[in-house]
């Protein structure tokens, strides 16, 4: 995507992060998150991964995020109660992450650089059956990044599939059990 | 549009230090927060950094047939899915901590101090 | 390989063998010693007069420099030989009878056999080195004999105090050695010469130093404390360690550095230290002795007054008259001391002699034996061994200090005096109690080897025509020479002195009508020793030492330690603080850590 549009969704999404951390307030941390969460959405969109910023949306903002708001509703929680913050640990904090993003620089400057390389569709139309929905999207120069991701998923990924449903029952189940009020 | 066409695009690089940056942003609210809810949105936007990082190394490096890596997405699609379920159970969890110790704050979670 | 080196090991093995392996079958582990030694008494009759020097062993070597553990054969050392095992083995035979009814019977024996190895070991060792190590293994096997009875209390003391004198010596000994060595270069006794241009005083320092081993061993003043207390140990035990063989040890060694460096080397101001020191011991061992009531004291200090004998003839460079005497003095000391045995087995374990008398007439083969050993003793003239080798020392004394020489005449009528007061208490007149009234003779077991030393009491001596059965057995004999009538003279007179005191003081009498403190009390030496060195010298170092065992044992390395784990223990255990962001900033650093690791 281009270079501007590029640096626009990252700075949302860094300022956002960075109101996440330094907002006293949970209801308006969340929210920053929200934001956050959006400008991370764009980027994915940007990388021709639809598939992905849709879900992004969907399942981070739209239902993870509403379930952040909703607890902090029910704690009903105020403003951090302005306690006097203890100076060392915040200093070793603070120091571990300065530490790290000097080794995230250093690292990233010393891997080669990739440039963008413009996706050939029709090409890559051949390469699959002819007459199938996927061949027909790219011949039209459309990615078909959904009908990808699928015939990926169940295929290839089918046992990991049916394991995160699994996955996902047993949450369920966790969730309404510790959720439980306890019988006094 | 031809204005936009010809602009340089994002190269790996910045992609992987704007995801690092988030990275870092969201470690530095988990160290330092207290409030025991903010440092779980703080972790979740760790979780989005390491997407973000899957995502652009599956678009930059094509697959055989010229397309993107679709594993890279693979991994995404799972990792937001598990994000979702821990996110739940982590949040039952925490209503379950207030409810007997009346607080959130971690300075006073400290039950497990040898 | 050489029979010499089976003279040596034999009865080491023997000693192992008795501890490892019949420690509770006693009547086998005595028969096994017993067997040892008459074998190695063979053995060492069949050395006698060779010459071949076995190969020596090289045990440690540093560089160019090496350790060995080597045997000596010569004139000297398989005559002493002959006395060390030919004693011994009667020693291990009245033992069997001795000790018959003892619980410890195997540990005594076992003690015996070690003590034949060590002594052995000193006889034999052809360098100086050896000699210490053996030295003090001869120490030990004596601790262990005198402690035998460690039940009782006085026992345990006198091994302890035994050992500790003697220790005492040897620190001087070792120095001793130490110089000898930076001024001969060797330790081989054989190799031994005294450098030309030598200055006299580092001479006699070394010779005083290694006298200090003698003083310590042979139990000279001032380190004489400990002979009359190791009497607590079994009669036979004193009889072969105590008399015959270890105490003559120091004079051995002494005898043999002469034969090293030459007959001159104690012409000097260490010669009259050393005769000195002798002369006094055997003067105050003298006096002490006429007062003693216990039967093995008496002959104790008599020890001690004829060891002071010896050793003053090796200070006036007449060292084969005192080797000669050590020799005839052997035989007769034990034959006292295990009939001394006999007559405390005999009476019940009873042994102050004013509890005895009558005994010549109950027990007549111990009496007739002990008598001959008296007679040698007391040095009767032409008949005894004991008269030929005194003559020889008093005559060595005339020559050369008539000082010593008139001392020395005092002691041979002191000695004539308490011996008789002895045998008339002891053996002569009524029976003093009940003890001695039921006393009988001894079994063979236990006469024959009195038998025996009597005979060699009388004879060993002898020399008829061409047969002389000292030189036989290759005991050194001084060459025949004329000695000035003065000293037949003075010996006649005091033999005659004394046995006219003796028994006119004391015949018929049921106490002692002479009482002189100061001579029983053994000079108060003893008391000035507990009182004075122990308590201050002693209970001062054991202060010091354990100071510092508290300050850095205690404090620094186990303290230390403890204390040291202790708190790095507290450091890490703040890890653990419980709170969710400490945590977190850990498993940060740890990432970082990794990532700095593996990057770059």
């Amino acid at each position: 995507m281009p270079s501007p549009i590029f640096w626009l969704f990252a700075l949302i999404m860094l300022f956002g992060a960075a109101a996440v951390v330094l907002l006293p307030n949970p209801v308006a941390s969340a929210m920053s998150m929200v934001a956050s969460f959006v400008g991370l959405a764009g980027l994915f969109v940007g990388l021709n991964a639809y598939f992905a910023g849709i879900i992004q949306i969907l399942v981070y903002t739209g239902a993870i995020m509403v379930l952040f708001v909703f607890i902090i509703m029910l704690l009903d929680l105020n403003s951090d109660k302005k306690r006097t913050p203890k100076m060392a640990p915040m200093f070793a904090g603070l120091g571990i992450v300065i530490a790290f993003t000097i080794q995230l620089v250093g690292v990233i400057s010393a891997t080669p650089n990739e440039k963008l390389t413009e996706l050939d569709l029709p090409a890559a139309a051949e390469k699959f059956e002819k007459g199938s929905q996927i061949a027909k999207n790219l011949s039209a120069n459309s990615l078909p990044d959904v009908h990808l991701i699928g015939q990926s998923l169940f295929t290839q990924y089918n046992l990991p599939l049916q394991i995160l449903g699994a996955l996902l029952l047993v949450a369920t189940v966790g969730v309404v059990v510790l959720s439980k009020k306890q019988v006094q | 549009m031809h204005l936009l066409a010809n602009l340089p695009t994002a190269s790996l690089n910045q992609y992987l230090l704007v995801a690092g940056l988030l990275f870092a942003i969201g470690l530095t609210g988990v160290v330092l927060r207290r409030n025991i809810i903010i440092v779980f949105m703080c972790l979740e936007l760790m979780l989005s950094a390491a997407n973000l990082t899957l995502i652009a190394f599956s678009r930059f490096h094509l697959d055989g047939k010229g397309l993107p890596d679709v594993h890279g997405q693979m991994l995404v699609f799972f990792v937001i899915t598990v994000a979702a379920a821990e996110v739940a159970v982590g949040l039952a969890i925490i209503v379950a901590l207030y409810r007997s110790r009346q607080t959130i704050h971690t300075d006073e979670l400290t039950t497990l101090k040898g | 390989m050489n029979p010499a080196w089976y003279l040596l090991l034999l009865p080491l093995l023997v000693a192992a063998v008795n501890y490892l392996l019949f420690s509770k079958q006693h009547s086998i582990a005595s028969l096994i010693s017993t067997a040892s030694a008459v074998v190695t008494f063979g053995l060492a009759f069949s050395l006698l007069a060779s010459n071949a020097q076995p190969e020596p062993y090289r045990w440690i070597s540093v560089g160019s420099w090496h350790l060995e553990i080597g045997i000596t054969l010569d004139k000297l050392s398989t005559g002493m030989m002959i006395v060390v095992t030919g004693v011994g083995m009667l020693v291990h035979i009245f033992s069997l009878a001795y000790m018959k009814d003892d619980e410890a019977k195997a540990r005594f024996f076992t003690g015996l056999s070690l003590f034949m190895f060590s002594m052995t070991g000193i006889v034999l060792a052809n360098n100086f080195i050896m000699t210490f190590i053996f030295w003090e293994l001869v120490g030990l096997s004596s601790y262990l004999l005198i402690g035998h009875w460690y039940q009782k209390d006085s026992a345990a003391d006198a091994s302890k105090k035994a050992f500790l004198t003697n220790r005492i010596g040897d620190f001087g000994f070792m120095i001793g050695i130490l110089l000898l060595w930076n001024i001969t270069d060797t330790f081989t006794f054989g190799e031994m010469k005294l450098p030309a241009g030598l200055e006299t005083g580092v001479l006699v320092a070394a010779l005083l130093c290694i006298f200090c081993g003698a003083v310590g061993k042979s139990a000279q003043l001032p380190l004489h404390v400990w002979l009359p207390d190791a009497m607590e140990g079994p009669t036979p035990v004193s009889a072969l360690i105590h008399a015959a063989t270890m105490v003559a040890a120091g004079v051995y060694m002494l005898f043999r550095v002469q034969v090293s460096l030459g007959a001159d080397c104690f012409a000097n101001d260490a010669g009259m230290v050393i005769s000195w020191i002798g002369g006094i011991t055997s003067l105050v061992a003298a006096l002490m002795a006429t007062q003693q009531d216990d039967i093995k004291r008496i002959l104790a200090y008599s020890t001690l007054s004829q060891l002071g004998y010896m050793v003053m003839t090796v200070g006036l460079t007449a060292g084969d008259a005192g080797m000669f005497h050590l020799f005839t003095h052997a035989w007769f000391k034990a034959l006292l001391f295990l009939g001394s045995g006999a007559v405390i087995y005999a009476c019940h374990h009873e042994q102050d002699i004013w509890k005895m008398g009558g005994l010549l007439k109950k027990m007549p083969i111990t009496g007739l034996t002990f008598f001959l050993g008296y007679a040698a003793l007391i040095a009767v003239p032409y008949v005894t061994s004991g008269f030929w080798s005194k003559e020889e020392i008093l005559s060595a004394a005339y020559h050369h200090n008539q000082a010593l020489f008139w001392i020395a005449v005092l002691v041979a009528f002191l000695t004539t005096f308490y011996m008789t007061r002895l045998f008339v208490v002891a053996f002569l007149g009524k029976t003093k109690s009940e003890n001695a009234d039921h006393a009988h003779e001894v079994g063979p077991l236990m006469f024959v080897p009195l038998v025996v030393l009597a005979v060699m009491a009388l004879f060993s001596a002898t020399k008829l025509g061409a047969f002389d059965l000292a030189k036989t057995l290759s005991a050194i004999r001084p060459e025949a020479h004329g000695h000035p009538s003065i000293v037949l003279i003075a010996s006649i007179a005091t033999l005659v002195l004394g046995l006219l005191a003796g028994f006119g003081l004391y015949a018929g009498k049921t106490k002692d009508p002479l009482s002189f403190a100061l001579f029983r009390e053994r000079f108060y030496i003893d008391r000035l020793y507990d009182n004075f060195i122990v308590k201050y010298l002693q209970d001062a170092f054991a202060a010091i030492v354990h100071f510092f065992d508290e300050l850095f044992i205690n404090g620094l390395l186990v303290g230390g330690i403890s204390r040291g784990a202790q708190g790095i223990g507290l450091l890490i255990r703040r890890m653990q603080s419980g709170n969710l962001q400490t945590y977190a900033a850990f498993l940060g650093l740890g990432v970082l850590l990794v990532i700095y690791l593996v990057v770059f």
